[in-house]
């Protein structure tokens, strides 16, 4: 076995095609062992297809890929029984009950008859499912659902656990429950997961690799990502003044860029302000609203999300809003 | 074999736990009653020099159940899969190709065992019913049984292989079922070929599988036969485990 400071994913170079469209070009990372990593991007950027040439479903058309120091082509078996994957939209048996299920898939990918009895019990504890453990699987709620398939994947105590798309169409307090399940994970395991919604990504992972048309753009932690954004952030004010006045006080704000106002009601106007980059917007405007004689009652600084991150290494060629959640 | 031993449970569990897997056994046992009745009728009318299982197969139940009921047998083993995508989880547990392919193949000859179990019980009440001592030799018995199974093994081989190559079930059905009539069909060739001597002729009578179950059910085991069916039938897995490789390599 590889020691434990050498990582567990090299790819270098991959890429992938089908027919005359490239789905992945050029792409080169690597993961140490015990990160949770996040691939994220718009559908369509080739997330799905990496974490299918690293489970060995498909293969790469060139690169290298090597999982645990195997390569995933030529020591496929090998590299299969260290991988936990649960593919997109988490495929499973709807004909069999819970426990049976594990069961069998711990049999399947090479576990005793007693271990994986043992394995069995310890995942449904370990995944919530300790109350379903005889109902069908076809009859389970989509949570559940997802937590068994979770579950299969860790069964066979594996180095690297791929989830693609873990929390898609789940409701958002069986986000927030399989999040605390995947940040448990850490540490101990090795967690490369795959994502379109940015925030999910910012919450588990400890570093996020930002994939756009089947290449990198960025790779780093989401602390660092958020740093790069610094300063300059969105200015929101709601303020109660006539409509001249607020538009040519506000043209005297040092350093603002541009300007949107909405009303609401009661003679308040919503203020979307934009600042040069770098600039606190929140002092100048108190002192502005206090000159001017204006109530307001709300100022609020929108802090950078990832979102902003990507739209930025995108060159603004962001996705559509939708596909954003 | 371990790994194969507990796909090949999971794969017959797919065909006894759901509808289907019962819905056939039913229409099996169904047309099996019905062929035996018939054959009892005609032997209540006078009687015949024929014996009993030389009989049966030329009733056209036989050839119905084999040519209908196998490809019903294979079309999910891939194809169901491929369709609901738990090909994807199945594929990327460590566990060889060959060795899917085979148990899926396996647990569905174990079930067309089952299906033709009846058979057995049509035997039972006739030679139960009979006085004084059994109205067929077991030897021929047997060896239409081989038939049977030898014919099976083709059959579900070749189904095995529609349905690998694509992910409708209903496509499948269809194609193996294609593959089927068409060579239950060239036993008629030589028909055609009229009384015209040659390798044409040979060919068409090595084919021939009403030929192959007339001395089957005459209790004539012919190696010839035996290397025909093995043969093919092993051909046909192997381009399923080649269709299932090349998948990865799309």
């Amino acid at each position: 076995m590889a020691d434990d400071a050498s990582p567990i994913i090299e790819v270098e170079h991959l890429t992938k095609r089908f027919g005359r469209h490239t789905a992945v070009s050029d792409v080169s990372f690597s993961v140490a062992r015990g990160e949770i990593v996040g691939l994220l991007g718009p559908n369509g950027a080739g997330k799905s297809t990496i974490m299918r040439i690293l489970s060995c479903f498909m293969a790469a058309t060139s690169g290298s890929v090597r999982v645990a120091g195997r390569d995933v082509m030529g020591e496929s078996r090998a590299v299969r029984r260290r991988i936990g994957y649960m593919p997109e939209n988490n495929p499973i048996y709807t004909d069999l009950r819970v426990r049976e299920y594990l069961k069998f898939r711990a049999r399947l990918k090479g576990l005793g008859f007693r271990q994986s009895r043992r394995r069995a019990d310890f995942v449904i504890e370990q995944c919530g499912l300790a109350e379903v453990t005889r109902q069908m699987i076809g009859t389970l709620s989509k949570g559940y659902r997802q937590r068994v398939g979770l579950a299969d994947a860790l069964i066979h105590e594996p180095e690297l656990i791929i989830l693609d798309e873990p929390t898609i169409g789940l409701d958002p307090h069986q986000i927030r429950a399989f999040r605390q399940l995947i940040r448990g994970l850490g540490g101990a395991h090795t967690v490369l997961l795959s994502s379109h919604i940015l925030h999910e990504v910012e919450m588990t992972s400890t570093r996020v690799v930002i994939l756009h048309t089947g290449r990198i753009l960025v790779s780093d932690t989401p602390e660092t990502l958020r740093a790069r954004m610094a300063g300059g952030g969105q200015v929101t004010a709601e303020i109660q003044a006539a409509q001249p006045s607020l538009e040519a006080g506000l043209r005297r704000l040092p350093g603002l860029v541009e300007c949107e106002l909405h009303p609401l009601e009661d003679g308040f106007w919503q203020c979307q302000l934009t600042p040069r980059p770098g600039v606190d917007l929140r002092p100048g405007l108190y002192r502005l609203a206090v000159d001017e004689g204006w109530v307001l009652r709300e100022l609020a600084l929108r802090r950078h999300s990832l979102e902003d991150v990507f739209v930025q290494v995108t060159g603004g060629v962001g996705p559509e809003r939708e596909g954003w959640e | 074999m371990r790994v194969w031993h507990t796909l090949l449970r999971r794969e017959l569990g797919g065909y006894l736990l759901s509808l289907t897997g019962y819905v056939i056994i039913t229409a099996v046992a169904f047309l099996l009653g019905v062929g035996f009745t018939l054959v009892m009728l005609a032997y209540n009318g006078d009687s015949l020099t024929v014996p009993l299982t030389e009989l049966f197969h030329s009733t056209l139940f036989f050839w119905l159940i084999l040519l209908v009921a196998t490809p019903v047998i294979t079309m999910r083993s891939f194809a169901q899969e491929h369709f609901s995508g738990t090909y994807e989880t199945l594929m990327t547990c460590p566990v060889g190709d060959a060795q899917i392919v085979l148990a899926k193949y396996a647990a569905a000859f174990v079930f067309y065992v089952l299906m033709w179990l009846p058979l057995l019980a049509c035997l039972q009440v006739v030679h139960r019913q009979t006085a004084g001592g059994a109205p067929f030799d077991w030897w021929p018995a047997a060896s239409t049984g081989l038939g049977i199974l030898l014919m099976g093994a083709l059959y579900l081989a070749m189904g095995c292989l529609a349905s690998a190559l694509t992910r409708s079930q209903i496509v499948a059905a269809i194609l193996s079922f294609a593959m089927g009539l068409t060579l239950f069909l060239l036993s008629f060739a030589k028909a055609g070929l009229g009384a015209r001597a040659g390798w044409m002729a040979d060919a068409a009578s090595y084919l021939s599988m009403v030929e192959h179950m007339e001395d089957f059910v005459r209790g004539v085991v012919d190696t010839r036969r035996l290397v025909f069916y093995l043969s093919l039938s092993g051909l046909f897995l192997f381009l399923s485990v080649k269709v299932v490789e090349a998948r990865r390599w799309k």
